[in-house]
């Protein structure tokens, strides 16, 4: 995987202006300025859960205050990391960012007070639709399929299957999985990633698919 | 598209893929780059690769972008 950089950008009035009134030595301006942010980040919340509803268990009163919370947990980092602010874009935008990363950790938490499926469900018989295959229909797509149920059986790590089979089989969010398993959402991912990877170099191997390439660029 | 399409594209990774937390890292950078109408999957081919990839970033994206849209 490769690294990406952050660019230099001219800090803009208005968020030099954010950053003079959080970081003003008076408490009285200094607090005024928070109530203004937190006010911003509440509204920015509940667009954001509302804008999520269809695709979560999570409704109702509980998803306003799910935003609530998020946009309190996002004012204490962003005035914890204000510091860290380095201006390569608009203050309220990296702000925002905050807002995003706390709705998604706390969606994922709350998917599993009423779970539509149960983790290790391993609903290996949904699959086909999943990946838009019928495997009644073509004896090759069937073979494939049986295929890849073995080299998740046999070839990948215990934590890969675990992760490949509630991820990709049964369709657990990628957040939820996360926050039952108690890792950050890039470990599940480079999880996933990578036995992708393995999955497809096993099926090029026997000969299940044409291409010999690994990876698409 | 055929099964063997389908299979090919749902076992498909990028190497560019940057992963979840570099592109979380300068995600801020890129949503502010894609509302001031400057192509961000140029200057961060890593970060639009794996916003491709990644349901749970490309939602991020989306919502960060959808929220200074509307400020």
């Amino acid at each position: 995987m490769e690294c990406a950089r952050p660019t230099e950008r001219e800090l803009d009035a208005e968020s030099a202006d954010w950053l003079r009134r959080l970081s003003a030595g008076g408490r009285l301006h200094r607090h005024e300025a928070e109530g203004e942010l937190h006010a911003r980040l509440v509204r920015i919340a509940l667009a954001e859960v509302r804008r999520r509803s269809a695709g979560t268990p999570v409704g109702g009163p509980e998803l306003d205050d799910l935003a609530h919370q998020a946009a309190a947990d996002a004012m204490l980092a962003i005035l914890a990391k204000l510091a860290g602010f380095r201006g390569e874009s608009r203050f309220m935008t990296w702000a925002y960012r905050f807002v995003m990363l706390e709705v998604s950790s706390k969606l994922g938490r709350h998917y599993w007070r009423d779970p539509p499926v149960a983790l290790d469900a391993g609903q290996w018989e949904r699959l086909p639709d999943r990946l838009g295959i019928d495997p009644q229909q073509h004896a090759e797509s069937a073979a494939i399929l049986a295929e890849v149920r073995r080299v998740v059986d046999d070839e990948l790590t215990a934590h890969q299957r675990r992760v490949f089979t509630a991820i990709v089989v049964d369709q657990i969010p990628l957040d939820a999985l996360a926050a039952r398993l108690g890792l950050q959402r890039n470990a599940i991912y480079k999880v996933v990633f990578d036995a992708r990877r393995k999955i497809r170099r096993a099926l090029a191997a026997n000969g299940y698919l044409d291409e010999p390439g690994l990876e698409r660029r | 598209m055929s099964d063997q399409d389908r299979l090919n594209r749902f076992l498909s990774t990028d190497p560019r893929d940057v992963g979840c937390d570099e592109a979380m890292a300068v995600l801020h950078i890129y949503v502010d780059l894609t509302v001031d109408g400057v192509d961000a999957s140029e200057r961060y081919p890593g970060v639009a690769a794996h916003l491709l990839a990644c349901g749970p970033c490309a939602d991020d994206f989306a919502g960060l972008l959808a929220a200074v849209a509307g400020d």
